[in-house]
């Protein structure tokens, strides 16, 4: 019972995250919901008895995959006022929002954690099924998604290549370069 | 076998919920960034039915389907993001109605 609880507090929070990050105006706002609801949907896979499945949540989407969206958002700079955009984001509307949810989901962590015998008692799937699934029969699965990332890096590599090659810091000597060409 | 004290309908209640909101969000905004936002919730929320269902049947396999979805996620949004740099250079903004021509 209490377990239903806990998962539909997880649910509320990242439905409301999900909600508040599509309708932001400003990128940078939309991720720290998008990270909160992430990590909702984290405590719900900890919940349903998934905890090798929450902390890949937590490890590649909430980390790597946001952090490049933070770097590309960085990259782009779209802020030219960068000073006056950094005080309004220091403003508490800003990041109330974000913190009253993860707020909530550390709440629901502490509780979890605190009871000994806890509401994740449930028989779950330990990372020791999944990682003889992974190179058992899905083994070949896991070879094409190797390939897949190794495509996803060229193809990003070669996008980014003739931005950062463009729009160099020494635009002079890249052009005198070409021109020598 | 059921180790599941959460009922799988909740589970995929909220899942199709995310991918609505997601869905939502991918015909509302304009901006490429929240387009691969969008598209980050549509296919986290796929995840989260995959998951359910594994936890609901007691099976590793919605997990290893959850892995490999974070594989596609990854790669689609290294070349996203790389997208979003070119589209910035070309058209100097982000609004995906600019780039409706092929060829440019």
């Amino acid at each position: 019972m209490l377990e239903i609880t806990l998962f539909y507090t997880a649910a509320t929070v990242a439905l409301i995250a999900t909600v508040m990050a599509m309708t932001r105006a400003n990128a940078i706002h939309a991720l720290i919901y998008l990270i909160v609801s992430l990590l909702a949907i984290a405590v719900i896979f900890f919940l349903i008895g998934a905890p090798f499945a929450a902390a890949l949540e937590i490890v590649i989407y909430a980390g790597a995959i946001m952090v490049l969206f933070v770097f590309v958002i960085m990259m782009l700079n779209l802020g030219d006022k960068g000073d006056r955009q950094e005080r309004e984001w220091l403003q508490l509307k800003v990041w109330a929002g974000p913190a009253v949810l993860a707020i909530v989901l550390f709440i629901e962590l502490l509780y979890v954690i605190s009871t000994a015998e806890g509401p994740v008692s449930t028989t779950s799937v330990s990372a020791k099924e999944v990682g003889l699934s992974l190179f058992g029969p899905y083994v070949l699965a896991v070879e094409i998604a190797s390939m897949l990332l190794l495509a996803g890096l060229v193809g990003s590599f070669h996008l980014g290549r003739r931005y950062l090659e463009r729009d160099s810091f020494d635009v002079e000597n890249s052009a005198a370069r070409r021109e020598a060409e | 076998m059921d180790g599941l004290n959460i009922p799988l309908n909740h589970v995929l209640l909220v899942s199709s919920l995310l991918f609505v909101i997601g869905l939502l969000g991918l015909m509302i905004r304009r901006n490429i960034i929240f387009i691969l936002m969008s598209l980050e919730v549509m296919l986290n929320a796929a995840a989260l039915a995959f998951v359910g269902a594994g936890a609901h049947w007691g099976q590793p396999d919605g997990q290893v389907v959850f892995m490999l979805i974070l594989t596609v996620a990854a790669a689609e949004v290294a070349v996203g993001l790389g997208l979003v740099l070119q589209i910035q250079r070309r058209f100097k903004t982000l609004d995906m109605d600019h780039a409706n021509r092929m060829g440019g």
